[in-house]
This record gives C-alpha cells, sequence and structure tokens, in this order.
C-alpha cells in the first residue's frame, strides 16, 4: 500500500495542519495582548484628573498634562468630519444609484479605491503645498483636510453599500405615489440607510483618529491652548509622536497616558459602531 | 389658466431641482477623480526642480546629502524594499493562518468572534502607538539577538522596522485572505469531501488553487500597505542615510526619510527631491493598488 495515501497518513496530515492553524492564530493574538496590557499597565498610572485638565509642562518639572492635544484633536476631527461627510455621502449616493457599466462610474469608483491606499505621508505633503505653504502657516483645518481626504473613501464605500441593500420596492413605492426622484433618494432611500451611513461616518472617524503622518506638516502641534482652527493645533498622536521618540521619562509617560486616551477613543468608537450595527441594520 | 401656468411653473421646479441632484452626484464623482489627478500634478510639478537638477541619477545614486546637494534616494528605495518584502514574508503565513482559521475552519461561533474581534482591533491601533510600543518591547528583544550573533546590538534597524510592520499588515491581509476564501464556491468543497477527502486535502487541492490569484492580490495591496507606512517605521529603523548591508543594519525607507526631513527641508531642490520620493511613492502604490482591486474585482463576479 502507498504510504502516501495510507488513511493514518492523510488523518494525521490533516490534524497536524489543523493545529498549525491555530498555532498560528494564537501567535497572531500575542501582540495584540502584549501592546493593550503594556498602554494599559503604562497608561493607567500616567492617567487622573491633573493629566486631563493641564497642559504639558518643560523637562524638569514633573506632572503637567495634556489638555491642549485632547481638545486639538477634537477639533481637528470633528472639522474634518464636517468636510467629509456631504462629499462623502454624495459620491456614496451617486455609486449606490448609477449604472455600475458607466464610464465616469468605474473612473471614479476606481479613483476611490486608490485614495484609499494612498500613504498617509503623501497626504500630508500634498495638503502641505496647497494649504500650508500658499499661506505660510501651519494650521488645525489643514490638518483637518488632510483627515477629510483620508475619511472620505470608508465613508463613501459604507454609504454605496448601505444604500445597495435598500430594497427596490421602497423606491418603486416612493415613486408610485407621485413623489419626484430627488425627493425619493433624499427622503426615502437615504434615511433608511443612515445606520449604515453613520456606522462608515464614525468607523472614518476612528481609522483617522490616529493617523499621525498627516498632520505632521499640517496641524504640526502646538505646546498651548488654541482654539483657532488657522493656527497650528497639538492633537494626541502628534503628542505621542512628539514625547516618545524624546529621551525623557516624564515625556515618556505623558505618552503612555496619551496612548491610552486614544486607544480608548477608538474602541469606544468601535464598539459604538458594533451597537449601532447590531440594533439598526438595514435588513429586509 | 392662471391654474395651468402654476402648474408649469411647479413642473419647471421641479425639473430644475431633478437635474441640480443629478448635477450634485455626478460632479462630487467628478470631484474625486479631478482631486485625485491635482494630487499627481501638484506632486509631478514640485517635484520638477529636482527631476530637473538631478535626473535619473535620483533612482541610482546612492549619496543623500543636502549640503552638497546631492540626492540619490536609491538608500531609501533599498529599505523600503526590503522592509515591506521582509515584513510580507513574516506576516503571510499569520495571515493565511487566519484567514482558514476564520473562513474554513471556523467561520462561526463565540472562538471566531473574538478572534475577529481581536483581529479588527489589532488594525485599529494607531501606527504611532504600535511605534512606541514597538521602542519598548522589539528593540530590546532584536538587541538581544544582536548581541547573540556579535551584531553591533543598535536595536533599531530593518528587521525591527520588519517584524512590527508584519504585526500592523496581518489584520489587513487576513481579511483580504478571508474574503478571497469565502468566495470559493462551497459545491465545490462539498464535492471533494464526499469523495472522502479530509479537509487538509480540500483546502490543499480545492480552496487554494481558487484563491491563488486573490490571494496575490490580497499579499499586492498589503505590500502597497507596507511601502506606504510611516510612523512605525520612522520610529524603529534608525534613520541611517547609507544602503542597508543587512537585515539587522539601520536605514531609512521612503516614507520615513519624508517624515524626517520634510520639515527641515530649505534648499529649492532638496524641498522638491523629498517632494519627488512622494510622487514615487505615490505613483508605487497606485500602480499596486490598480492591479490588485481589479483581481479581487474579477474574484467577486
Amino acid at each position: 500500500m502507498n504510504y502516501s495515501t495510507s488513511s493514518f497518513f492523510r488523518e494525521s496530515r490533516n490534524l497536524f495542519f489543523k493545529v498549525l492553524v491555530i498555532i498560528f492564530t494564537i501567535i497572531t493574538l500575542f501582540p495584540l495582548i502584549a501592546i493593550l496590557f503594556y498602554i494599559f499597565k503604562e497608561g493607567i498610572s500616567a492617567i487622573n484628573w491633573h493629566f486631563l485638565t493641564h497642559m504639558p509642562k518643560p523637562v524638569g518639572e514633573t506632572g503637567g498634562g495634556i489638555l491642549n492635544a485632547i481638545i486639538g484633536s477634537v477639533f481637528i476631527i470633528v472639522v474634518a468630519a464636517l468636510i467629509a461627510v456631504p462629499i462623502g455621502v454624495s459620491v456614496g449616493l451617486f455609486f449606490s444609484d448609477s449604472n455600475s457599466q458607466s464610464k465616469l462610474y468605474r473612473v471614479s469608483h476606481l479613483a476611490v479605491d486608490v485614495l484609499q491606499g494612498i500613504p498617509s505621508i503623501v497626504i500630508g505633503i500634498i495638503i502641505y503645498l496647497w494649504f500650508v505653504k500658499p499661506f505660510g502657516k501651519f494650521s488645525a483645518v489643514s490638518g483637518s483636510i488632510a483627515l477629510a481626504f483620508m475619511m472620505l473613501p470608508s465613508i463613501i464605500k459604507s454609504t454605496e453599500e448601505t444604500l445597495k441593500r435598500v430594497p427596490h420596492s421602497l423606491k418603486e413605492a416612493s415613486l408610485a405615489l407621485g413623489v419626484p426622484y430627488y425627493k425619493t433618494m433624499i427622503r426615502v432611500i437615504v434615511p433608511t440607510g443612515l445606520s449604515g451611513i453613520l456606522n462608515g461616518v464614525i468607523l472614518g472617524i476612528a481609522r483617522v483618529a490616529g493617523e499621525t503622518a498627516p498632520l505632521l506638516f499640517t496641524a504640526f502641534g502646538n505646546p498651548f491652548l488654541n482654539f483657532s482652527i488657522f493656527k497650528p493645533m497639538a492633537s494626541l498622536p502628534l503628542i505621542i509622536f512628539n514625547y516618545a521618540i524624546s529621551p525623557y521619562d516624564d515625556w515618556h509617560q505623558l505618552a503612555w497616558g496619551a496612548s491610552f486616551i486614544l486607544v480608548m477613543i477608538i474602541l469606544f468608537l468601535n464598539i459604538l459602531t458594533k451597537l449601532a450595527e447590531r440594533k439598526w441594520k438595514v435588513r429586509f | 389658466m392662471f391654474g395651468l401656468q402654476k402648474k408649469e411653473k411647479v413642473v419647471k421646479n421641479l425639473k430644475f431641482r431633478e437635474s441640480l441632484y443629478r448635477k450634485t452626484l455626478s460632479l462630487s464623482a467628478i470631484f474625486i477623480i479631478v482631486l485625485l489627478s491635482c494630487i499627481f500634478l501638484t506632486l509631478l510639478i514640485s517635484s520638477m526642480p529636482s527631476i530637473k537638477a538631478i535626473g535619473v541619477k535620483f533612482i541610482y545614486g546612492t549619496t543623500w546629502d543636502p549640503v552638497t546637494d546631492e540626492y540619490g534616494a536609491l538608500p531609501f528605495l533599498v529599505g523600503t524594499l526590503m522592509t515591506a518584502v521582509l515584513s510580507l514574508l513574516i506576516s503571510t503565513p499569520f495571515a493565511l493562518a487566519i484567514g482558514l482559521f476564520l473562513g474554513e475552519f471556523y467561520p462561526t461561533g463565540w472562538i471566531s468572534g473574538i478572534i475577529k474581534n481581536a483581529v479588527e482591533l489589532l488594525a485599529g491601533i494607531p501606527s504611532v502607538i504600535f511605534g512606541f510600543w514597538g521602542i519598548f518591547t522589539i528593540v530590546p528583544f532584536v538587541r538581544a539577538i544582536e548581541m547573540k550573533f556579535g551584531i553591533p546590538p543598535y536595536g533599531v534597524g530593518i528587521l525591527t522596522a520588519s517584524i512590527l510592520l508584519s504585526i500592523m499588515i496581518i489584520p489587513f491581509s487576513a481579511s483580504l485572505i478571508r474574503l478571497v476564501i469565502s468566495m470559493v464556491p462551497s459545491n465545490l468543497k462539498e464535492a471533494a469531501y464526499s469523495l472522502g477527502a479530509t479537509r487538509f486535502e480540500v483546502i490543499r487541492y480545492v480552496v487554494i488553487p481558487n484563491i491563488r490569484s486573490g490571494m496575490s492580490a490580497g499579499i499586492l495591496l498589503s505590500l502597497g500597505r507596507a511601502l506606504g507606512e510611516t510612523m512605525a517605521v520612522t520610529m524603529l529603523i534608525g534613520n541611517t542615510q547609507a544602503i542597508p548591508k543587512s537585515i539587522f543594519d539601520t536605514g531609512n525607507t521612503m516614507a520615513s526619510v519624508i517624515a524626517n526631513e520634510f520639515t527641515e527641508a530649505t534648499g529649492k531642490v532638496y524641498f522638491s527631491a523629498l517632494i519627488e520620493i512622494g510622487l514615487f511613492l505615490f505613483v508605487v502604490t497606485t500602480i499596486i493598488n490598480i492591479i490588485g482591486v481589479n483581481i479581487i474585482k474579477r474574484f467577486k463576479v
């Protein structure tokens, strides 16, 4: 009997492969556990009320917080979402509603895929050339525009996917009642898929909340509290980067605290989308 | 008479709004295309001074020295290629294992739920935090290895950056591989099972041959990710300007050199040389993405 086809060999090979897959899968989970553990361990000890409500202090002085970075991050991301959502939803609406063989659809669809793949540092360069260099100064709003570009693909894709799932009968019923087409889309189809669109927006925000590279040459960072979007502004990822590569232990502590907060925010946003998905998913 | 006029007005109004709606949507789609073309053109125009001053030597020149105004990007090309390929080599077996685990062995159930969520969580952790964590964990680890082999123990370098990079791209390539695995027609698999094939044989002779092109597209798209990854690599690669001779050497990638030097670049040629690197990065990732997305798309049909 041929060894390679004996059933014992085949079954043990099968088992071996299964164990191999399971082991590799478990190994992959190690870094995740390690990184979360590290952030929790170092971050929790750094966080207190003082940390959240005070400004960073110069080297040598203990204490200090990251208030400016938290406020800066919120500012930059909110403005980015305000820019990206209208454009993203309207492109998504276009995709969900147009003939997928048309030239415009195919080219712009490809453009969205390409946009998604552009390295974030290149987006940073572009925004620097468009909005920072001409005005001669770094500004929070240029950082927002950079993040908006990075948010667009995820908003567009989730809008398209969600609206494509809304059944035709809904559209037909509305049209049959004599509602004009544009009103049907805006008043019937979009509200039906609203949860999915919102989901995409939150996911997009979670994706860019930790982006550092596009902010390096745009929002730039600011050691002071600043509420003007036309001036440089601090943000959590930037502060983590600057403090992480510094040689001071005090600053590393601040960076761990900031990392903890950033990861918590992203985790919270992810859980939010999960809950929203479970509750309002378009099901027909 | 009056009523008819009013009706005409309403219809006219309606038509206007209708066309406004359609135009807005088409315009926003055109906007994306224009945006992308503008990005390319801006990069091209802004790197013109460097293209004119340096020419082709930019690609094979090995000296990058702002003081003598000499810009050869070969060290960064080599560094980028080394980190990207090495990280793919490390990550692909793991990504394939997760893809098979979730797509073939345990597609449903609480275990796959946990792993799915864990992988998603891993994907959500910002690059800069990965880098920060890497400084405290992977750097000492690599340093210990280097001590053992008697290599100067920098700790940072190509290998360090690649290990971290591979952790970062596993979620992305695993989700793509799972996607293509889930698209293998189940009747093919069932036919093999009914002939008495073991699960390994089904995977080896039915699943893998069916997803070969899809898998290569997934790896290609992951390569695109790895090429453009900036922050974590910048923090771990050591940032030196020479061509790395081994995987333990320090180096620089295209993205990390931009991150490090862009705000300090004062000379006209220096500044535009950095943008030319950005242009390079843009063109390469765009080509990779177009190819990869097209293969995956063919798969979906």
